[in-house]
C-alpha cells in the first residue's frame, strides 16, 4: 500500500466540497454495490430505470447525509460543551456578513446522537492538554494564590487598574527565565524582546498579521496541528500551503519538498511570506535537529521570508533527544534575526491552559512595535500576571515542576506507546509532545481518507476514544492516528488498549 | 541579501503614535505625577478610569479572596486550568455578568446568559461584531465627538471604515436623525456600503444618555436601511445627575421586531472600576453573530482565575448594589467639584449625565479658531500646565475647542491643584482686554 493521494489543494473546510469529488470514487463504488441487487428486486421494464433511479436518489441523499451530520475530523470539544448552534437557517432581511467564519464548518457539529454517544464513558485522546502535573500546580494555588495577586498590604490598586498591555516587566523577566530554565539553559531570552498575549493562538494570529497581508501564505510542513487553520486563516486572510513529510522520511521536513512548495506558490502567484514550525512537532513529536534548523534558516534567507517556531511544547520533551531552540541557533550565528519569531506559551509545558498564556519573541522591532499595540485585543489580566509571576520566580516549584512533568510524561509515553505495540500499532518516533503519532495503516480498509474517517468513527462510536485523523491534521499519507495520553492515568492504559483491540479485530476480519 | 519585511498593516500599525491621546498617554507614562515622588509630573485627565472606589473592592478581596480563587465547594485545579474554562467562559460567570449588568441598569431588562460571549475586555468585543457583521471595506456610521479608540478597535485589522456623522454644540451634541440619513445616503453615493450603526451610550467623550425617543428612532433608522447597530454601553453604570440610563436591551423588550440586529457591547473595566481585569462582553440576539464570537473567543478569553474571582463578587448582589450606589455617589461628587473648579476658570462643560468625564467648552482660549489652534492650547496644557486632556480633534468633533477631562482618576485634594494649573495656562490665552 504505497500508493498516496494526490492533492494538489490543501484541505480546508471551504474545500470540503472539493474532497467530496475527489474521493467520490469510493463513494460511486457503494452506490454501485447498491445498485446491483436492486435491479435483481425491481421486476419489469420499469426495472432498469427504477434500478438507476432509486440508486442514485439514495446515493445523492447519502451525500446529503454525510455533509450535514459529518462529525468534522477535528474533534476538539469536550464531552459536555453545549453543541454548536444549527446549520445556517435563512435570517431575516439583513444578511449578517459573508466572511466565512460565520459558518466554518472546521468545527464538529455535534448532533443529538453524538453528543448522547460521547456522554457515555469516553477517553479523550484527543485534546493535547496536560493534567499529568496538575496536582503540583494545585498543591502551588493552595499555598501561595491570595499572597500573589493581593500582597501583604491587600492593596490590589496594582491589579485593578490600566498596565501596559503587552504585559507587565516583571512578567516579561520571569517568563525569560522560566524559558531559558524550560529549555535547559541552552540560551538566554532578552525580556524586551517578549510580548505576551492571552494565549498562544492570539501570538499565532498576531504574527500571521504582522508578517504576511491578506491573499499572501505561510509554508507550513504537514501533518500539523488543526489549530493552526484556525489562527494563521480566519480573520488575516492568510493562506497555508502545506509541505508534506513522509513516513519514509520519518516525518522529517526535506528542503527539497519546501523548496518545491514555494516555486509552486509563485507559479500560482502566492506570495510566501514566511514558514512555520512546530518544534517538538504537532501532531508527530518530532524534534528538529540543528542541522535541519540551520538549512531552514538558509532557506529563509535565501528566499528572503520569515520563520516562525513554535516551541511550545520545548518542556515537555521526554525522549533522549536534545531539544534545541531556534533562538540557540541565531545566538551563535551572525545573521539577519529580523526574520526570526519564536512562539511560546505556559498552557502545555506548565499545564496552566485556562490561564491563557502566550508568548511572541522576536527580534525585530517592526514586529516588536506592532504586536505591542495589538496586545489591546488580547491582553493578559492583571491577576493571572502576578499569580505568573510569583509561579515562575519560585524556581524550587519550576525547577521540580520541569523535572516531574518530563519523568511522568516519559512514563506515560512509553506505556502507551508499549500498549499500542502489542496491538501492532507502531508509532513514529517521537520525542516530545502529550502524543503519539500512531500508525493504523493496517486498519484501514480502504487506503484513502475515507478509510481512516471509517476508523476513526468506529474508534469514536464503539472503543468511545476520542483521537485525531490524520486527515484533519493535512497529512499526505492516510491511516495515521494522533493520539494524546495525558488526560489519562496509568491504570487507563490497559482499558484503552482493549478498547483499541476490539476495534482493530473486527477491522482486521473485515480485509 | 534582502530585509525580511513586516506585512504593509504591521507597517502602518508600527507607526510611532500620531493622535493627541496617545501622545498625552505615552507623556504621562514616561512622568507620572506623584504626590511624593513626582510632584511636577503629568496629572492624569485622559484616561477614562475610575479610582473612587477601589477600597470597596479592596475590602471585598480582602475578605473573600481566597475561597474564591480555588473556590469554596470543592472546585478543582480542573475547572481552573483547562480549556473548557476559557472556550466558553464559565456558565457560571455569565450567570453573574447578566445578572450584574441587570443590576447596573436599574433591573429596567433582565439579560440572558445564553446570549452572552465574554471576551477579554471590551476592545476585542468591538473588534469581534465587526468582523461578524461587516466585510472590509463596509462601513458603520458613528456620531461624533467619539471614543479615539475606535479608529483602532474598528479599523486596524477588520478592513471597516467609520463614517463620522457630526453632532454640534447646539444640539448638545445629541444625534440627528437627518444628519445619519445624510451621512447613509452620501455614503451610497460614493459606493460605500453602510453596514451598521455604531454608538456609546452614555456617550464618549460628551457623557450624555440618549433618550428613550432617540432609541426608537434610531432602531427605526436602523431597520429603514436594514443595518445593525452596536451600542456600547460600557458606563451605563456611571451616571449622576437626575437621568435615567436607558438600555438598547429594555427598548427591545417592548419593541417586538429585530432584535437580530442589535448588539450591545459591555465590560467591567468602568462601571466596576476593573480595568485590570479584562473583562468585557458581547450581548446580542442573532444567532449567527453569538456562533461566530463564540468560536473568535479563542482570540481573546478571560482567563480562568480572574474568572474564578468574578463569579463570586458579581454574584454578591449585597456588594455589587452597595458598589452600585456609593460609587454613583462619588463620581456626582467629584463631577461637581471639578466641574464647579473650571467654571471659575470661566470654562463650561457640556451638560453630562453619565461616564467619567466631562466635556469642557474652552473655545474662547483657543487662537485661531480651528484644530491648529486647539492642539497648541492641548500642547500648553500638557507640557506647561502638565496636565493631560484629549483634545476633540482627536475624537473627530468638528468643532474646534472642546476638551475630554476625566476627573474619576483624581481625589478630591488634587482638584484645586489641578485648577491652579489650568489657571496658568488660561491667562496666557486670554485675549488682551
Amino acid at each position: 500500500m504505497t500508493h498516496t493521494r494526490t492533492q494538489t489543494q490543501p484541505r480546508t473546510p471551504q474545500s470540503d466540497a472539493d474532497t467530496t469529488s475527489t474521493t467520490s470514487g469510493g463513494r460511486a463504488t457503494t452506490a454501485m454495490r447498491v445498485i446491483v441487487p436492486l435491479q435483481g428486486v425491481v421486476q419489469g421494464r420499469g426495472g432498469l430505470v427504477l434500478g438507476s433511479v432509486i440508486p442514485c436518489a439514495l446515493f445523492y441523499f447519502l451525500q446529503f447525509y454525510l455533509k450535514r451530520h459529518r462529525p468534522g475530523p477535528t474533534p476538539t470539544t469536550p464531552p459536555s460543551t453545549p453543541p454548536e448552534a444549527a446549520e445556517v437557517s435563512s435570517p431575516p432581511l439583513h444578511r449578517v456578513q459573508s466572511r466565512s467564519i460565520v459558518s466554518p464548518r472546521g468545527r464538529p457539529q455535534w448532533t443529538p446522537m453524538m453528543r448522547k454517544i460521547i456522554q457515555m464513558v469516553f477517553f479523550q485522546l484527543g485534546l493535547a492538554e496536560n493534567l499529568l502535573c496538575v496536582d503540583l500546580v494545585q498543591d502551588w494555588l493552595a499555598a501561595n494564590a491570595k499572597n500573589s495577586i493581593v500582597g501583604r498590604d491587600l492593596s490590589i490598586s496594582g491589579i485593578a487598574t490600566y498596565h501596559p498591555s503587552e504585559g507587565l516587566m516583571e512578567l516579561k523577566l520571569a517568563v525569560a527565565g522560566f524559558m531559558s530554565r524550560v529549555m535547559e539553559r541552552s540560551t538566554s531570552f532578552n525580556p524586551s524582546q517578549i510580548i505576551l498575549t492571552a494565549g498562544a493562538a492570539v501570538a499565532i494570529e498576531m504574527l500571521s498579521f504582522c508578517l504576511a497581508d491578506a491573499g499572501n501564505a505561510f509554508l507550513v510542513p504537514s501533518p500539523y496541528s488543526p489549530d493552526l487553520d484556525r489562527d494563521v486563516k480566519w480573520r488575516t486572510g492568510v493562506e497555508i500551503i502545506p509541505v508534506p513529510c513522509r513516513s519514509t522520511d520519518g516525518f522529517s521536513l526535506s528542503t527539497t519538498a519546501l523548496d518545491r512548495a514555494f516555486t509552486q506558490a509563485k507559479k500560482r502567484g502566492l506570495r510566501v511570506r514566511g514558514i512555520i514550525i512546530s518544534n517538538p512537532s504537532n501532531p508527530v513529536g518530532n524534534l528538529l535537529n540543528r542541522e535541519t534548523l540551520y538549512r531552514l534558516l538558509d532557506f529563509a534567507t535565501e528566499k528572503n521570508i520569515h520563520i516562525i517556531s513554535n516551541e511550545i511544547l520545548a518542556g515537555s520533551t521526554h525522549g533522549s533527544e536534545e531539544f534545541v531552540s531556534l533562538a540557540e541557533i541565531i545566538d551563535s550565528e551572525d545573521l539577519d534575526r529580523n526574520r526570526v519569531h519564536i512562539i511560546y506559551g505556559l498552557s502545555k509545558d506548565l499545564s496552566l491552559p485556562g490561564f491563557g498564556m502566550g508568548v511572541i519573541y522576536s527580534f525585530n522591532e517592526n514586529v516588536l512595535a506592532a504586536s505591542k499595540k495589538l496586545t489591546r485585543f488580547a491582553s493578559i489580566s492583571a491577576p493571572t500576571q502576578r499569580l505568573l509571576i510569583a509561579m515562575l520566580s519560585d524556581t524550587n516549584f519550576v525547577d521540580k515542576f520541569i523535572k516531574t512533568n518530563r519523568e511522568r510524561l516519559h512514563r506515560i509515553c512509553s506505556e502507551f506507546v508499549a500498549g499500542l505495540k502489542q496491538l501492532g500499532i507502531e508509532c513514529a518516533k517521537s520525542s516530545g509532545g502529550f502524543y503519539c503519532w500512531a500508525d493504523m495503516r493496517g486498519l484501514i480498509r480502504s487506503y484513502s481518507e475515507k478509510g481512516e474517517l471509517e476508523l476513526w468513527d468506529k474508534l469514536l462510536n464503539v472503543a468511545k476514544i476520542n483521537v485525531t485523523p490524520g486527515s484533519s491534521c493535512h497529512c499526505i499519507e492516510p491511516g495515521w492516528f494522533q493520539c494524546c495520553f495525558t488526560m489519562l492515568t496509568e491504570k487507563d492504559i490497559p482499558v484503552v488498549m482493549e478498547r483499541i483491540a476490539k476495534v482493530s479485530e473486527t477491522c482486521k476480519s473485515h480485509s | 541579501m534582502g530585509q525580511a519585511r513586516v506585512s504593509s498593516r504591521a507597517s502602518s500599525i508600527a507607526k510611532p503614535n500620531d493622535s493627541p491621546y496617545y501622545i498625552g498617554l505615552d507623556r504621562v507614562s514616561e512622568d507620572a505625577y506623584d504626590e511624593l515622588e513626582n510632584p511636577n509630573g503629568v496629572i492624569q485627565l485622559g484616561l477614562s478610569e475610575n479610582r473612587l472606589s477601589l477600597d470597596l473592592i479592596e475590602q471585598w478581596l480582602s475578605r473573600n479572596l481566597n475561597a474564591s480563587i480555588l473556590g469554596g465547594g470543592g472546585l478543582s485545579i480542573r475547572r481552573i486550568a483547562t480549556y473548557q474554562a476559557t472556550r466558553d467562559g464559565l456558565w457560571e460567570l455569565k450567570v453573574a455578568m447578566a445578572g450584574f449588568m441587570s443590576q447596573i441598569m436599574g433591573r429596567a431588562v433582565s439579560f440572558n446568559p445564553s446570549q452572552l460571549v465574554l471576551t477579554s475586555g471590551a476592545t476585542p468585543a468591538i473588534e469581534i461584531l465587526c468582523f461578524c457583521l461587516a466585510d472590509p471595506g463596509n462601513a458603520f456610521l458613528i456620531p461624533t465627538p467619539y471614543y479615539p479608540g475606535f479608529d483602532r478597535d474598528v479599523r486596524w485589522r477588520t478592513g471597516v471604515e467609520l463614517i463620522p456623522v457630526h453632532c454640534r454644540s447646539s444640539d448638545n451634541f445629541i444625534l440627528s436623525i437627518t444628519a445619519l440619513d445624510q451621512a447613509y445616503n452620501q455614503a451610497r453615493k460614493r459606493g460605500q456600503k453602510v453596514r451598521g450603526i455604531l454608538l456609546s451610550n452614555p456617550s464618549n467623550p460628551v457623557g450624555s444618555i440618549l433618550t428613550r425617543e432617540t432609541l426608537y428612532d434610531l432602531l427605526d433608522f436602523a431597520r429603514d436601511k436594514n443595518i445593525h447597530i452596536v451600542s456600547d454601553e460600557i458606563f451605563a453604570g456611571s451616571i449622576y445627575g437626575g437621568d435615567d440610563f436607558v438600555s438598547m436591551a429594555e427598548i427591545l423588550d417592548s419593541e417586538d421586531v429585530d432584535r437580530n440586529r442589535v448588539h450591545i457591547v459591555y465590560g467591567l473595566s468602568k462601571d466596576l472600576s476593573l480595568p485590570g481585569f479584562r473583562v468585557g462582553a458581547i450581548y446580542s440576539w442573532n444567532e449567527h453573530v453569538l456562533t461566530a464570537s463564540k468560536r473568535l473567543m479563542r482570540f481573546c478569553s478571560i482567563s480562568a482565575p480572574t474568572q474564578r474571582l468574578l463569579i463570586p463578587m458579581l454574584s454578591d448582589t449585597r456588594f455589587t448594589q452597595e458598589y452600585i450606589e456609593t460609587n454613583r455617589k462619588r463620581i456626582q461628587s467629584m463631577y461637581d467639584l471639578f466641574v464647579a473648579g473650571l467654571e471659575q476658570l470661566g470654562i463650561k462643560c457640556a451638560k453630562g449625565s453619565g461616564g467619567l468625564y466631562c466635556w469642557a467648552d474652552m473655545r474662547e482660549l483657543i487662537r485661531p479658531y480651528n484644530e491648529k489652534g486647539e492642539l497648541e492650547l492641548w500642547d500648553k496644557l500638557l507640557n506647561i500646565a502638565k496636565i493631560n486632556v484629549t483634545p476633540g480633534s482627536a475624537c473627530h468633533c468638528i468643532e474646534p475647542g472642546w476638551f475630554r477631562c476625566c476627573f474619576t482618576t483624581l481625589s478630591k485634594k488634587h482638584i484645586p491643584l489641578v485648577i491652579e494649573r489650568i489657571r496658568k495656562v488660561v491667562e496666557t490665552c486670554k485675549p488682551p482686554s
